[in-house]
């Protein structure tokens, strides 16, 4: 397995990148961790002529809390933000998300940036971000503008990314208090992408829901946004009999197909149950007082 | 003269291994890390489709990119009548195809180059023109009267390879009519791949002045294989010599030879210069032999107290295009008929049909004994059958239908003579180790608060050591093994043997029977094997059957030895050898222990002290011919958990206690067992090959090929009991493959076992979350 | 095809070639540097046969171009034994026989390196989780479990006992 061979570039700065990325157009690649794009080039089912690494790029490393946001840079690992103190204290479910892409090994190089970007459905943080009501910043040579992640996300593998752009931000608006979220992914094992997966963000007002997200992995042609459970949940309790109701909302939302992880009803009945258990999660999370400072 | 006797560390003791010191500092010699002068790369065209005529080749492209040397498709090789082979099953198999491919990934062309990188790129090079034909996927429609023909090579225009059948027909369905429970089930036992970690490949060197062909490959046989590179090419045996290194794993994957093997031998023939093929994983698993792929019909006849009386079974054989299976060549099902397992039955009737499809060739090994992973899936399944029907403990049936261990040695109704066994001892091991009866308490508890919980048991016999060559041949090889030893002047020795060893520790083993029956430190004592200039011939390792034959060789080799050395002890004593004894690992003159001697002492003898009728040296062989197979034995209970909202299937506990006999290193021993535990779990609950009706492999590479990690693995708990062998010359078994034959009917029965209030009577293997779950949603039980 | 310069340790030593940039860093290491300890078992991410650490972070080296660790630090398992010493990881897969075949044994082995540096007393579930990157056909785990907990208990005694280490029950020869 051997790829198809390219001209490399490790520019120093970002513009540098979108020079490479306006004399290429067509047959350019952005290279972050490489944990999706290098196997995929292994296979040649990706024949970039010109691999751009932004891994000289500077300032695509932050992970920090910044004007009522978590900024997480393009170029975070998946590990830096599994054991991240921050991450695990305030965002369990980007914690949750990390800690079951892959394998730990992956993990180690991959990026939520290159998570994200890739587009891939199956993948695990869209839906948690979608969640989270995450947006992203894209970054060209005409400034810089942030998208909702439900805009971002356009279809398997595409994304609404200008040609010139480079993704070079992730923001996860903070929680307010008394919130809980929970990302809960159902795999054969470690390595394989979900069966189906839940990411879920909860925010309560004495006990009840001010705001819900849910976002649902490997069910659809992207990354699902459940909005019918979340406008269900918006102003009610969630007792039992609620998140029941909107976990089935949730399965409705989802659009699997069958296919080696499991047929189709059995998809959308996970999504069910994930969901439920996700929200209970998420719930007792946001009552137990939510995220701390 | 007296001597002290020196540590040996022989049977029983568990040495450190031998061959570990080199792989963990990464110096281990596999295929991919040899690298000869000039050497060449060789990738390989694969097809896209499962059926189709080739209409043209068009090698231009490819062989105009610079460091491409030749591009070789089947018109080449035919030309040197080299484009088909014979398989191991008296079938032949394509090397490269003349007009036509028969299964997806069928190697079509081999591009040689100067760099692995380089013939990358040039297979992306060679077009090739298809017709694509319809091919037969279903192996139950390819006897159809309109399905095509995988096979117009053959004088039978048919798709049926072979029908197969052991036992008394006559005497079981009588007791069929006469019995009063008759038990049904259907099962598949899917197709599955070794998937070692290192994938297969080989360099090829052919010295053009001395006319020498050297052929490192990963190969768990290298004789047999040069044997058949002998009569294929022509070229003389002592011509040729195959080196198998360091390999990564065998399980059986590494027994065929596979095209890419032959092919770049003719490439080096034809340059000069080594060749190199390492296969991708992708390739491994798309095109090497697979495992299984039986499509079994049981019935169990029985009385209602549970005693069982027959058993019928008959079964369709999906082999691929190809019979290339690594079995015996009287057995074209392998072992299949061990299938009676532990019980004494009054009668039993086998049939097994073979067919091809447009698969690769099925039919080798899974880190099993010849098709025993079917037959004992197949009645430890049914045994749990008949106990649910009749509303009885499995556990009791077992017991009660034991085959006593006062029965052996015992003939089996399909014509197996058991050696040895103590069936219920290992049971009641098992069932004591784990609470039997404190885990159905928590069961009937469990299930009475809606959780699921299920106890599986498998009391399985293995059949291993092929084989007495009366009845077991390779070929026309019969299936002894062999091995030679030398002992230096100062008492250290050198081993060789015919099996190879692919992790399993013979370096280890082998030196610790030489110590024990020597009376030599084990560490004195080097062992070689996988050189066919200096090993002797010996037909592998495969089948859990290095201990048993060439184990016994090694034993029976070092005994030759002993019966020397004793005259040169007689010599040295100055008493008659009649009046010595081998006592503490030396010899001592009877009723006067303090006058002995060591083997060291007398291997210095032996070079410069012998007595005058005995010749110099001290060294032996045995090609030992085993009297009759082994019968390792166990018995294991898995503990499963599911979860009621997913159907997925938690291994609790599992714990197997284990019978191969006397132990040479227990250490060794349990970890044979644990690798064959995750091994037989794999396929249980993972691991399985489809297709689509187009003859797309599903599962292509490891993405889609679910091996285990150490998540999925549970902690395994092991233990034993010992009935030695009476005729091997250790007492020794074999244990390499009991576990992987052993456990999936454990799990499978666990599970079944946790629905069987839901009606579940069978759930086919592997057990998929959504399997479980289709049955929780259709019985109201799933989580709501 | 253009080449570029690459420059970098493995092992403390220093390498540099003009390699294609599609050159995996674990060819670079096989085929440039000549250290064949590290293994290629997929296509896919999925094995870990060819697990290295990266600047002390293991990676798998098949799914890295060499051009991208210009400037970096490698070690691969021939660095392990130091002065002739064994690396406690290493001595414990010989103890506890967290090897059979050899093959995944390299990368298993850098990935209990690194996770013990950063998590000197496991639980057997941490350690599980930490080598789920790496697979193993032949042993089953269990042995290799513990062969990662010999280690982390020998590192402990090291550290807290800095004087001459226990020897090993067995000469490793």
């Amino acid at each position: 397995m051997i790829p198809e061979d390219f001209t490399y570039f490790a520019p120093g700065s970002l513009p540098e990148v979108w020079d490479l990325l306006r004399q290429h157009p067509d047959d350019a690649k952005i290279l972050a961790g490489g944990q999706s794009l290098i196997p995929l080039m292994k296979f040649r089912l990706a024949t970039p002529a010109y691999l751009i690494d932004l891994r000289k790029v500077p300032g695509l490393d932050t992970l920090a809390e910044r004007d009522g946001a978590l900024v997480i840079g393009a170029m975070v690992r998946e590990a830096a933000t599994e054991h991240s103190q921050l991450i695990q204290r305030r965002y369990p479910g980007i914690h949750e998300a990390s800690a079951v892409v892959a394998d730990p090994l992956v993990r180690n190089f991959a990026t939520i940036g290159g998570n994200i970007a890739h587009a891939d459905p199956a993948n695990d943080h869209p839906a948690m971000l979608l969640a989270l009501r995450a947006s992203v910043v894209a970054h060209g040579p005409n400034g810089q503008r942030t998208i909702p992640l439900d805009d971002f996300l356009v279809d398997t593998m595409e994304t609404s990314l200008a040609p010139d752009e480079v993704l070079t931000e992730i923001h996860v608006p903070q929680p307010a208090p008394r919130s809980g979220s929970t990302y809960l992914k159902l795999e054969r094992k470690v390595g394989d992408y979900a069966i189906a997966a839940v990411g879920v963000q909860i925010t309560l007002d004495g006990d009840v829901c001010t705001q819900a997200g849910i976002g649902l992995t490997n069910v659809g042609p992207k990354a699902v946004r459940a909005t019918q459970a979340e406008m269900f949940l918006t102003g009610k309790q969630p007792t039992e009999d609620v998140i029941r109701e909107a976990a089935r909302l949730a399965a409705a939302a989802a659009q699997p197909v069958s296919d080696l992880h499991g047929p189709e009803d059995y998809k959308r009945a996970m999504i069910r149950t994930l969901t439920a258990r996700a929200l209970r999660e998420a719930t007792q999370r946001a009552r137990a007082g939510g995220v701390s400072a | 003269m007296t001597s002290e006797a020196p540590i040996i560390r022989g049977m029983g003791h568990s040495v450190k291994r031998k061959e570990d010191p080199r792989f963990l500092r990464g110096k281990g010699h596999y295929i991919d890390d040899f690298k000869l002068p000039g050497m060449l790369y060789m990738d390989i065209v694969r097809s896209p489709y499962a059926h189709a005529r080739i209409v043209n080749i068009d090698a231009s492209k490819a062989l105009a990119l610079p460091g491409v040397l030749a591009v070789i498709t089947g018109k080449d090789l035919d030309a040197a009548g080299l484009a088909w082979m014979p398989t191991l099953m008296s079938d032949k198999q394509m090397v490269l195809p003349v007009d036509r491919v028969v299964y997806q990934s069928q190697e079509v062309a081999a591009v040689i180059a100067t760099e692995r990188y380089i013939a990358a790129d040039a297979i992306t090079l060679v077009e090739v023109e298809y017709e694509p034909l319809p091919p037969v996927m279903d192996p139950h429609k390819a006897t159809d009267p309109d399905a095509p023909l995988v096979r117009p090579d053959r004088d039978a225009k048919t798709n049926h390879i072979w029908h197969w059948e052991a036992g008394d027909a006559a005497r079981t369905d009588e007791v069929f009519q006469n019995a009063e429970v008759v038990v049904k089930q259907d099962l598949y036992i899917p197709r599955i791949h070794v998937c070692s970690i290192e994938t297969c490949g080989c360099i090829a060197s052919y010295d053009k002045i001395d006319g020498k062909l050297t052929v490192y490959m990963t190969t768990q046989a290298p004789h047999a294989i040069r044997t058949v590179f002998s009569l294929v090419s022509g070229i003389p045996e002592h011509k040729i010599r195959i080196i198998s290194p360091d390999i990564g794993g065998g399980f059986g994957g590494k027994v065929p030879v596979y095209p890419g093997y032959v092919i770049a031998t003719v490439a080096s023939l034809q340059t000069g210069l080594p060749v190199k093929w390492i296969e991708d994983r992708s390739e491994n698993l798309q095109a090497d032999s697979f495992a299984r792929d039986y499509h079994i019909s049981a019935e169990l006849a029985a009385k209602k107290d549970g005693t069982m009386q027959a058993l019928r079974v008959k079964t369709l054989a999906d082999h691929g295009a190809f019979d290339a299976a690594a079995n015996p060549s009287k057995f074209p099902a392998g072992l299949f008929s061990i299938i009676t397992g532990s019980y004494d039955l009054q009668a039993a009737h086998v049939e097994v049909d073979g067919v091809y499809t447009n698969k690769p060739s099925g039919g080798v090994a899974y880190r099993c004994s010849f098709r025993v992973t079917e037959a004992v899936h197949t009645i430890e399944r049914l045994v749990d059958t008949l106990a649910l029907a009749l509303s009885l403990d499995p556990a009791d049936v077992r017991m009660k239908n034991f085959i006593p261990p006062e029965a052996f040695p015992y003939k089996s109704p399909t014509g197996w003579e058991y050696d040895s066994g103590n069936y219920p001892a290992a049971l009641q091991k098992a069932m004591a180790k784990i609470d039997y009866a404190g885990l159905r308490r928590e069961q009937a508890e469990k299930r009475a608060r809606g959780e699921l919980m299920g106890i599986g048991i498998s009391t399985f016999t293995e059949i291993v050591g092929a084989g007495p060559s009366h009845t077991f041949d390779i070929l026309g090889i019969k299936m002894f093994d062999s091995c030679e030893i030398r002992v230096h002047p100062t008492g250290s020795a050198i081993v060789r043997i015919g099996v190879q060893t692919q992790g399993q520790g013979h370096e280890t083993t082998f030196a610790q029977i030489v110590a024990e029956e020597l009376g030599l430190p084990v560490e004195n004592i080097t062992v070689e094997h996988g050189d066919t200039d200096t090993a002797p011939y010996g037909l592998g390792t495969y089948a859990s059957r290095s201990t048993p034959t060439a184990g016994a060789a090694t034993a029976v080799a070092a005994r030759k030895i002993r019966d020397k050395a004793k005259k040169i002890a007689g010599h040295l004593l100055e008493v008659s050898p009649d009046d010595l004894e081998w006592q503490d690992h030396k010899f001592q003159v009877k009723g006067a222990p303090g006058r002995s001697v060591t083997m060291k002492d007398i291997a210095f003898a032996a070079y410069t002290n012998f007595p005058q009728d005995v010749e110099a040296g001290l060294e032996a062989v045995d090609y030992y011919d085993p009297p009759n197979l082994t019968f390792p034995f166990g018995a294991y209970i898995c503990v499963v958990d599911i979860d009621r909202g997913t159907g997925m299937v938690k291994i609790r506990r599992f714990v197997a206690v284990d019978d191969c006999g006397n132990i040479i290193n227990p250490m060794i021993v349990d970890g044979q067992i644990h690798g064959g535990l995750t091994m037989g779990m794999a396929p249980a609950l993972l691991e399985a090959i489809t297709y689509d009706e187009y003859g797309n492999i599903q599962q292509s590479n490891l993405m889609d090929y679910l091996l285990p990690t150490a998540m999925e693995t549970p902690v395994w708990e092991t233990d034993k009991t010992v009935t030695p062998s009476p005729h091997h010359p250790l007492g020794a078994k074999g244990v390499g493959e009991s576990a992987t034959v052993g456990a999936p009917p454990a799990i499978a029965n666990a599970v079944v076992d946790a629905l069987s209030h839901l009606g579940v009577t069978h759930l086919d293997i592997p057990i998929t979350p959504w399997k479980v779950y289709q049955i929780l949603e259709a019985h109201g039980a799933a989580e709501a | 095809m253009t080449t570029q310069h690459v420059q970098m340790t493995i092992n403390g030593q220093p390498y540099a070639a003009d390699i294609e940039p599609r050159l995996l860093l674990v060819h670079f290491i096989r085929e440039v540097a000549n250290l064949t300890g590290t293994h290629i078992g997929c296509d896919t991410t999925s094995c870990g046969a060819c697990t290295v650490l990266v600047n002390g972070v293991p990676a798998k080296s098949c799914t890295l171009f060499a051009v991208q660790m210009d400037g970096a630090a490698i070690s691969t398992v021939e660095g392990l034994e130091q002065n002739g010493a064994l690396h406690p990881v290493q001595e414990g897969f010989f103890e506890e026989h967290g090897l059979q075949c050899g093959f995944c044994t390299p990368g298993m082995m850098m990935t209990a390196v690194a996770f013990l540096a950063q998590n000197p007393n496991p639980t057997d579930d941490e350690i599980r989780r930490a080598i789920s990157g790496n697979l193993c056909r032949c042993t089953g785990y269990v042995n290799i479990v513990k062969s990662i907990q010999y280690a982390a208990k020998k590192q402990r005694e090291a550290q807290t006992a800095p004087a001459a280490p226990a020897e090993p029950a067995e000469a490793i020869r």
